[in-house]
């Protein structure tokens, strides 16, 4: 724990002089702030009775109080902006790095969690830690000044008293920690069973039109009625337990203020020998402090109540930066031109040690060559893009590009070669044209529009909203199909010497489909491209077709020669024939 | 908002009696200084000890007796507020299970299990706080008031300066603050956003190299969040300061205008500190009403939001549940037109056909051509706008839902799966289905084979939206539950598509072998899946421009050729190729 939080602070050293300032300021605010007691009950002692209230006094000490009043405002005003300074800008540069780190590890890391995993942990737990740690460390801080400073006065006035106050906070803080751990057991039920509840409706609720369908309804409230009815009753004993520590501390403080009086009283009475003199004007004091005193014990319990919870996030977020960086490259040889020209010789690479995967792979791509990949749903076709790229890096053998290794240059410079379609469209938030110019971000409108035109995405574009000043996102309304259309025109646009297409039309409608077909023979011509699809007939042409069966490749070859072959792919390629 | 009211009803004595437990306490808790000036004028004034300590006493036993009461009402705000809560909870379920497609539609199923949780849980803190707090904050600045007027009525016009004043203050802050954080909140959402789409792209960015760009404008929106959060932090850092500095300085008025009153013997130096007493008393019980005012707020946007639920109408029901199942066309459309709520045009126009016990259906077209709505129309997930929908000869307007849908088996262009095991999965149709049941619609379905050969057969774990499963097996999944149990129609919507051709062809095969009574109506966009239909409809925008067989159609309908000729040239090119 100790640990983490050194490293949270580590973040905050950049910005030290906030840190410096937030205390300087926080001592001077809480001391100014202490002291106004002490002079209210100087001025109430100028005001004795009728014709026997010295105004001169009273004068002076009202402006001098009025005076301590708003400069100990200014400095807890300046303390608050410093203490948010300091946070702010230190999960600005934690929530940063986190990016880049995503940014940096390899996609094996980002395929192995769901997404919505990394993204709290990026957006909520950073929060988090920002009220639990930084915010946190304020409101500590200055209870710890304010405890310091009540103590002093209170020593001051009467340093027996004050003795019997110290000795009897414990209780405040043993109460609070009793409920806490009581209460700590029903509160995890309860956030179990909430995110339960949450799960449930998030899949009913979310798939409403299902449950009606296949009339589900009856054994969906049944199971949900289930859960509500464990949340209610849970509910009520974690809610009731958590809301008990502020009564029950405030109790303890009573039972406190109670001795104080008590003790005070009889020492102004002076039949306690033990407790020393007292005045009923300091016993007025005494009593203030001892009210004010105990507050801050409750604040620093709930502090570290949260301070629990910014750990635990801390953790996660710094699980994620240790990971492992893809090594950097920039130092490898840029790969400048591609002639097109591919192979594999002996590669073997597998995603976990107990299961194999490619074994003993080559092939020899000339430039211009259409490499077809077909076989079954999940047979590992998209495998071989994978290494193409080097998302993933083979386990042995040689994958040579243009005549260079591609482990030998850079993956910046090896992947700009390839123009990629994957199965599953990405359109991020932004423009049309944005979205449609996001590998070539200088590209004119006349070239974005050509690009559209040329993949048949013209014809819809002009007719959303905006055309293509139009804001699209992932659930924009836009269609599985268009937004294919437009990762299409990306491509289309970024002109690249090589093709990737993994199922890229599988959501265009076959008149549609047809279109983009004739755009994309003449966006291969010359060019070297490797196409994954089920449409066995969008691969009719290819020059040599790779069938893969459970992550091995079970013949390769091309059209004729595989049918005649009579093996796996003539009795796919029948299939579709028959009815 | 009202109409929520009423789930409170079962907890009427909680709702009165949390908040008269907790005036208790605050009245115990005032009590406590009055005690406290006793001992000093009485106790000490008398030098009598046995007084001091018997008051000490009693001090403590209001501590107990508010302790006991401030839990008796905590108590009764959490049983209350919880009991509402999952009446409430329980109530919005039912009734969404009762919307309409086209209600389900209006507000999206997102923003409805939004509404279910989120909502509901922020109206239930609403209830719990009114019960703890909203009694006492405004008991605690009345009887301040109050009992600084008895004291002096002159002086406490100060009060009536400053109370007025600092509630100003809180209510300028906060205005000029809300709208604030709101901004910040969209700059987090904006960070979000980002994250979520850079991690779903992570292959393109990585493919167009373009990491750094990508981490630049994450860095502006991170810096936009922190410029927000410093601005906001600026002015929202004011208010308890300030606040404490407009008390402190009335304080020093009541002081200096008390020292004058003193003077002319219209007030006692121990009636000033009890007026500087009230004094801080109305200004925490005012900082409190702050926050319940922003807890009540965002209770009362919550509780609109769930009205909005409310207020749609639950789906119309027929009342047949008896079906004549000998009537031998099964689906029948009559001059049948459909328009979706709010939209402008047709999406279905004069559409009539039928078609008989354990034939097939074929619909085919392009996209958004109106092969799903049709398709939808038929379980009465939406009513024709014109002409009737009628399954087994009766109207579907007039047949009870349940019973209608208990016939048809619905595989969804997406298949949506649940978390739980296969065998859950597979018993949505029919809760009491056997493992042989099961086993065979998975045969069916092309499924078996996998699923047989996963260690844990039917007892396999799908994890919440089928994530472990290929979506070739997904659809496989999708495709078996709608069969199990027999029924009378089966709808398979566009659901092959990510089946290859093989498995397409076999699962085609095994349909009609094992099923042969069951009316199957097939939605593609392959015409050889539909080339055995017993009837095809050829959409094109919202109409049936061709009604036939494979080879009618051919004859006479020039789109269904160019659907038609377009795939086969591409086979017989690769087929000469």
């Amino acid at each position: 724990m100790l640990k983490t939080l050194k490293r949270v602070f580590s973040y905050a050293a950049p910005y030290l002089r906030y840190f410096v300032l937030t205390i300087v300021f926080a001592a001077l605010g809480v001391s100014l702030s202490l002291a106004v007691p002490v002079f209210i009950g100087e001025a109430v002692d100028c005001c004795i009775g009728k014709g026997n209230v010295d105004f001169h006094k009273l004068g002076r000490i009202i402006v001098l109080l009025a005076s301590m009043v708003v400069a100990s405002t200014l400095f807890q005003w300046l303390m608050s902006l410093c203490t948010n300074k300091l946070s702010f800008l230190t999960i600005r540069d934690l929530r940063s790095d986190i990016f880049c780190k995503l940014e940096r590890v390899p996609l094996r890391y980002i395929d192995g969690h769901t997404k919505g995993e990394l993204t709290s942990r990026v957006i909520n737990d950073i929060e988090i830690i920002s009220d639990g740690l930084l915010q946190g460390f304020a409101q500590f801080f200055s209870g710890i000044i304010t405890i310091i400073g009540t103590l002093i006065f209170m020593m001051a006035i009467n340093f027996r008293i004050a003795i019997v106050v110290v000795i009897l906070t414990p209780l405040s803080f043993i109460a609070a920690s009793r409920i806490t751990k009581a209460s700590h057991d029903s509160y995890m039920k309860q956030s179990k069973l909430r995110g339960d509840m949450v799960g449930l409706a998030e899949e009913m609720a979310g798939n409403q039109k299902i449950v009606k369908a296949f009339v589900y309804d009856k054994r969906a409230e049944a199971r949900f009625d289930e859960i509500n009815k464990a949340y209610g009753k849970i509910g009520v004993k974690a809610t009731f337990f958590s809301s008990m520590t502020n009564p029950t501390t405030r109790f303890v403080n009573g039972l406190i203020y109670a001795a104080v009086g008590l003790l005070g009283a009889l020492g102004v009475v002076g039949k306690s020998l033990i407790i020393g003199a007292m005045t009923v004007g300091k016993l007025s004091s005494f009593l203030a402090y001892s009210n004010q005193y105990t507050k801050p014990f409750n604040e620093i319990s709930g502090v570290f109540a949260e301070l629990q919870n910014a750990v635990a996030s801390a953790e996660r977020v710094f699980a994620v930066l240790d990971e492992n960086e893809v090594p950097d490259d920039s130092d490898k040889e840029v790969l400048e031109s591609c002639d097109g020209t591919l192979s594999f010789s002996d590669v073997f690479f597998s995603y976990s040690p107990d299961t194999k995967l490619i074994e003993n792979f080559s092939l020899d791509v000339k430039s211009g060559q259409r490499v077809a990949i077909v076989g079954p749903t999940g047979c590992g076709k998209s495998t071989i893009i994978n290494l193409l790229l080097r998302f993933y890096d083979i386990d042995s053998g040689k994958i040579v590009l243009s005549g260079k290794e591609i482990n030998s240059v850079t993956r910046d410079s090896l992947r700009s070669c390839f123009g990629m379609v994957l199965q599953e469209t990405w359109v991020f938030t932004g423009t049309v044209a944005e979205n449609i110019a996001y590998g070539a971000p200088d590209a004119t409108r006349e070239q974005i529009i050509e690009a559209a035109k040329s993949v048949y995405a013209h014809g819809f574009i002009k007719r959303l909203p905006n055309a293509y000043d139009t804001v699209i996102s992932e659930d924009c309304g836009l269609s599985q199909g268009q937004k294919q259309l437009i990762c299409l025109a990306r491509i289309m646009l970024m002109d690249p010497p090589m093709l990737i297409l993994d199922e890229a039309t599988s959501s265009i409608d076959l008149r549609t489909e047809l279109r983009i077909q004739r755009a994309f023979v003449k966006l291969m011509e010359g060019r070297t491209s490797f196409v994954i699809a089920h449409r066995l007939s969008t691969i009719k042409n290819s020059d040599i077709i790779l069938v893969m069966k459970h992550g091995n490749i079970i013949e390769q070859g091309d059209h004729e020669q595989l049918l005649a072959k009579g093996g796996f792919y003539a009795e796919l390629y029948n299939s579709q024939f028959a009815s | 908002m009202k109409n929520l009211l009423k789930y409170l009803r079962n907890y009427k004595k909680e709702l009165l009696l949390g908040p008269f437990f907790k005036l208790l306490e605050a009245v115990f808790e005032l009590i406590v200084p009055v005690v406290m000036a006793r001992i000093i004028d009485n106790g000490i004034g008398n030098n009598d000890t046995s007084y001091i300590i018997k008051m000490s006493g009693l001090i403590v036993l209001l501590g107990a007796s508010g302790l006991g009461f401030a839990l008796t009402c905590q108590y009764f705000a959490a049983k209350c507020a919880y009991g509402f809560g999952t009446e409430l909870r329980a109530d919005l379920y039912r009734h969404i299970n009762s919307l309409s497609y086209e209600s389900i539609d209006k507000i999206g199923t997102s923003s409805l299990v939004n509404r279910l949780t989120n909502d509901t849980n922020t109206v239930q803190n609403g209830v719990n706080m009114f019960i703890r707090l909203a009694v006492r904050a405004p008991f605690l600045v009345i009887g301040a008031a109050v009992m600084a007027v008895t004291i002096d009525l002159k002086l406490s016009l100060v009060f009536f300066v400053v109370a007025p004043l600092i509630s100003l203050v809180i209510f300028f802050i906060m205005k000029k603050t809300v709208p604030m954080y709101k901004k910040t909140q969209q700059c987090l959402d904006r960070a979000s956003l980002l994250t979520r789409e850079n991690l779903e792209g992570a292959r393109v960015i990585r493919a167009f190299s373009r990491q750094n760009e990508e981490i630049d404008e994450f860095k502006e929106a991170v810096d936009d969040i922190s410029d927000n959060s410093i601005a906001v932090g600026k002015i929202s850092a004011i208010l308890n300061p300030v606040a404490f500095m407009v008390m402190n300085l009335g304080i020093v008025a009541v002081i200096w205008f008390g020292g004058k009153r003193i003077d002319v013997g219209r007030l006692t130096q121990g009636e000033l500190t009890a007026f500087t007493n009230y004094m801080t008393q109305i200004l925490l019980a005012l900082v409190v009403l702050a926050n319940l005012i922003v807890i009540f707020t965002k209770a009362f946007a919550s509780a609109n939001r769930i009205s909005e639920v409310f207020a749609l109408l639950p789906e119309e029901n027929g009342t047949i549940s008896e079906i004549d199942e000998k009537k031998a066309d099964i689906i029948e459309f009559n001059s049948v037109s459909f328009s979706y709520a709010g939209a402008g045009d047709y999406s279905l126009r004069n559409i009539s056909f039928s078609v008989k016990k354990g034939q097939m259906l074929g619909i085919i077209g392009g996209t958004g051509c109106g092969k799903s709505t049709l398709a939808s129309l038929i379980p009465c997930f939406y009513k024709a706008t014109e002409g009737t929908v009628s399954v087994f000869g009766v109207d579907v307007n007039d047949i009870e839902n349940e019973q209608l849908r208990s016939r048809i088996g619905i595989v969804p262009q997406k298949a949506a799966l649940f978390s739980g095991t296969i065998r859950e999965n597979m018993r949505w149709r029919k809760s009491d289905a056997s493992d042989a049941e099961i086993i065979s619609a998975l045969k069916t379905a092309q499924a078996w084979e996998f699923v047989s050969n996963s260690p844990d057969g039917l007892d396999t774990v799908i994890s919440q939206g089928g994530k472990n499963l290929s979506g070739g097996q997904k659809q496989r999944i999708s495709i078996a539950r709608a069969l199990v149990g027999d029924p009378d129609i089966v709808i398979l919507d566009d659901s092959t598509s990510a089946l290859d051709y093989k498995t397409d062809l076999a699962f085609r095969h095994a349909l009609s072998e094992d099923l042969p009574d069951t009316t199957v109506v097939m939605i593609s966009q392959r015409t050889t899946s539909l080339k055995k239909a017993d009837k095809i409809i050829v959409m094109d925008e919202g109409e049936a421009v061709g009604i036939g067989t494979h080879e009618e159609l051919i004859e006479s309908c020039d789109v269904y050729n160019e659907i038609y000729r377009s795939q086969m040239n591409e086979k017989e090119g690769s087929a000469n190729a």
